[in-house]
């Protein structure tokens, strides 16, 4: 399979203001590492502030003004510049964003999936690949479009005319969706696609996204929530701290329990978060995520790591290809 | 002590009935799971229960005695969104103290580190945040707890964290909990029975 | 590197020197400083008259700085006016609620229903004219919109989830008022404040450009553009000019210390 989107030793570090006048600057990610491959779901998980949020800002070239960057973002075998970034994004990588505030408040919901159908003059047509889109006819009118894209999420035709407010959580998640889904993007980034929805909606989302990744479209899943992301997931990349310390099938995830707690993980603390879900352990395992201004040295894990060595504290470790996956570990089997 | 909700309807205004003639009681020390589809009044129950809310018709009681309308609620509501129920321009430290300082031990028991007091909510994260939320209406004249949708936005971890420390409490303090969730594992793992409120309703 | 916060607090410091330059200068001017000179009229800026002389050879220059610090010393006092009744009034509004929330409401939208110049003006002469007249007539119209953002900002916080849980936590109206309210509406209030300044100082002077306002024989910055214009057609520019281009220099000065505190309070960009 080809890959479509890499990124390497991304680092985002913000420069902040204390009290007065002094400053610092302030290293909230430091080793990202991720490989989207053609026609993939990589599943991004992490608690809050691992970086997950950031990572796609960075590839979208939408951090605020005060963050640098570090690290390399191709996109097709290509180094992505800020310019380039601007250029592509919404016509080859579009975002699903995290809440309903990225729409315009002032403009109803109808013509703000219609920006997305306009900008690239019709979605998903012609292209690489005839079968790309079953769901959506192309050659029909605008309004006709979205009140299609619209009903596919069980929405009333009604919808197109609401302005923001007027959307109740799920049906703004849905609205946020079929923006994206209408760019005909080739790379989609849904950042916590899931919360709010309740189960039969959920199912379709998911469905929704199997399905565009079926017909070649890569999509990087950002989202606490492992049951969503092991649903769909081909792959799971593990951020913690602002670093990704394992990227795994998502089969390993299978067989982890409250006894031996091992599975097929290869990280400590991939195998604590999986030992943590309801369905496996529900093990509490203590402490919790470090600072970014007070980070360990080492692996960002060794103050909770049961495994933990002297050695663990010293540097960071590379990655390491193990057993089909990779990660950060010098204990890791 | 038995937290009661009796023939609950409401609606906004002259719509559609969100709940109607629901009946919903919890004893002290149990573990309830509340769950429905979206739409189906989940959190408004919530509401009416913590106070937050006033039911069309029906009545909230405690041991057959309505809940007093001022001063300290009985019944606390944790929210899914614990940066809305911080207020900004607070520190940790006063977020902690609007109910009563809680102890040292509690505060471990959450993983409140003591470094923590000092920031602005804007420094830390939602798990970080949501637990001083709990651990604010974990106060000693709580006597029931309804957490909506309490550790939605959390990572795994966090969740069981948080939840082995309230369960803990509340099987100690004898404190009764509501959990609203569409999380079924989550809901089997933790809860004695678990309530459809489609089924609740006369 | 400078950041900026560093740029907005240099921004800040240097127009709040000129503001005040200006304001003290003003002040020291006394009436004979301002000699006439007969011999010397109509001279076009330049030399020893930078911004030119008037119809007895007055330097304008002197004239245009007292004309602007009276006028903004009115500014000032119809700005902090206008703040406290915005203040009262954005508060009362949402926590008494009901029938004075409503009547609240409504006289904001009857104040602004009104054009602003012709309100002044009106009130103004009601209330006797002069300095008097115009403070009154200015602070009358121009606590509104702080007044409405005040009483949103209210509204928001009243809803807010925290403050709801702090009546369930047994808090009073006295305490929420105090710990939960008031921390989010004084930057609001010194915003507001310095905000309303550049529209005052604008009113004021065109109400007293016709007429209605200071009197002819105040060095107002109004009554010289008023007087200018009698010249303009002979083609004395620099009469209105200069004294014209100050009293927007000022205005766009205050409006940037306003903005940029704005900058330094919100937290969201506070911390860059």
């Amino acid at each position: 399979m080809k890959q479509i989107l890499t990124v390497q030793n991304l680092g985002i570090s913000f420069s902040q203001y204390m009290k007065g006048l002094r400053r610092r600057s302030l290293k909230v990610i430091s080793n990202l590492d991720i490989e989207l491959h053609e026609g993939e779901i990589l599943a991004i998980v992490g608690a809050s502030g691992s970086g997950k949020s950031l990572l796609a800002g960075a590839i979208l070239g939408i951090l605020p003004e005060n963050a640098a960057l570090e690290g390399e973002i191709y996109y097709e075998g290509q180094l992505l510049s800020q310019k380039d970034k601007e250029k592509i994004r919404g016509k080859e990588i579009a975002l699903i964003p995290q809440s309903v505030n990225y729409l315009d408040p002032l403009q109803k919901v109808g013509r703000q999936i219609g920006i997305s159908i306009q900008k690239n003059g019709g979605f998903r047509t012609g292209g690489s690949d005839e079968s790309r889109d079953k769901t959506i006819e192309h050659d029909l009118p605008k309004d006709k479009v979205i009140e299609n894209i619209l009903q596919k999420y069980g929405l009333d035709k009604a919808v197109a005319d609401y302005y923001p407010f007027q959307l109740s959580g799920g049906m703004a998640r849905k609205v946020l969706l079929a923006t994206a889904l209408t760019s005909g993007a080739k790379v989609i980034i849904a950042d916590e696609p899931t919360p709010g929805l309740d189960e039969p909606s959920l199912n379709e989302v998911l469905k929704d996204f199997r399905g565009l990744a079926d017909d070649g479209c890569s999509i990087l899943m950002i989202t606490h929530d492992i049951e969503a992301a092991l649903k769909i997931a081909d792959k799971v990349a593990v951020f913690y701290a602002g670093t990704t310390l394992e990227v795994a099938n998502t089969r390993d995830f299978d067989g982890g329990d409250s006894s031996s707690g091992d599975g097929l993980l290869r990280h400590p603390y991939s195998k604590a978060l999986n030992n943590a879900r309801p369905n496996v352990g529900f093990l509490p395992s203590e402490g919790s995520q470090p600072f970014p201004d007070n980070l360990p040295k080492g692996c960002p894990f060794s103050d909770r790591c049961v495994m933990r060595t002297e050695e663990c504290e010293k540097e960071l470790p590379a990655f390491r290809e193990i057993r089909g996956g990779k990660v950060r570990c010098i204990h890791a089997t | 002590m038995r937290l009661n909700a009796e023939n609950i309807s409401f609606r906004y205004g002259e719509e559609r009935y969100i709940l109607k003639d629901v009946n919903f009681s919890v004893g002290s020390g149990e573990v309830v799971g509340l769950t429905a589809p979206s739409g189906f009044g989940k959190t408004t129950l919530g509401k009416i229960l913590a106070g937050y809310q006033r039911p069309e018709s029906g009545r909230v009681t405690i041991d057959g005695a309505e809940i007093k309308s001022k001063g300290y609620h009985p019944v606390q509501l944790i929210f899914q969104h614990p940066e809305k129920a911080v207020n900004p321009k607070w520190k940790m430290r006063k977020v902690l103290a609007e109910t009563e300082m809680p102890s040292r031990e509690l505060l471990e028991a959450m993983g409140i580190q003591n470094g923590w007091l000092d920031r602005w909510p804007s420094e830390l994260s939602g798990g970080e945040l949501q637990r001083f939320c709990v651990t604010r209406a974990l106060s000693e004249k709580t006597k029931f707890l309804i957490a909506d949708e309490m550790t939605t936005m959390l990572d795994a971890i966090t969740q069981a964290q948080i939840w082995n420390t309230v369960l803990g409490y509340a099987r100690l303090h004898k404190i009764g909990v509501v959990v609203i969730s569409h999380d079924q594992p989550l809901l089997e793992r933790i809860c004695d029975r678990i309530v459809n409120l489609t089924a609740c309703s006369g | 590197m400078i950041g900026i916060r560093e740029k907005t607090i240099l921004s800040i410091s240097v127009f709040s020197f000129f503001f005040a330059a200006i304001l003290i200068a003003g002040s020291l001017i006394k009436e004979d400083s301002l000699y006439v000179e007969l011999s010397n009229i109509f001279a076009p800026p330049g030399g020893g008259h930078i911004f030119g002389t008037d119809w007895v050879g007055r330097d304008m220059l002197v004239r245009t700085v007292k004309g602007l610090s009276l006028s903004m010393k009115i500014g000032l006092l119809c700005s902090v006016a206008s703040s406290l009744i915005a203040m009262v009034l954005g508060v009362a509004a949402p926590l008494l609620g009901g029938k004075v929330d409503i009547f609240i409401s409504w006289l904001i939208d009857f104040v602004l229903s009104i054009p602003h110049t012709l309100a002044i003006i009106l009130i103004s002469i009601a209330c006797g004219g002069g300095l008097q007249g115009i403070v009154i007539g200015v602070t009358a119209t121009h606590w509104t919109s702080l007044t409405r953002v005040i009483r949103a900002e209210v509204m928001q916080i009243r809803e807010a989830e925290y403050t709801k849980l702090s009546r369930r936590f047994g808090k009073g109206n006295l305490f929420i008022a105090k710990e939960h309210v008031l921390p989010h509406i004084i930057p609001q209030l010194v915003i507001g404040t310095v905000l309303i300044f550049p529209h005052a100082i604008l009113h004021e002077a065109s109400v007293t450009f016709l007429g209605f306002g200071l009197p002819a024989h105040e060095p107002a910055i109004g009554v010289i553009l008023s007087e200018s214009m009698k010249y303009l057609t002979s083609g004395k520019w620099w009469l209105a000019f200069f004294p014209g281009i100050s009293l927007i220099a000022v205005s766009m000065m205050v409006n940037s210390i306003g903005k940029n505190i704005e900058r330094l309070i919100d937290p969201k960009t506070a911390y860059r």
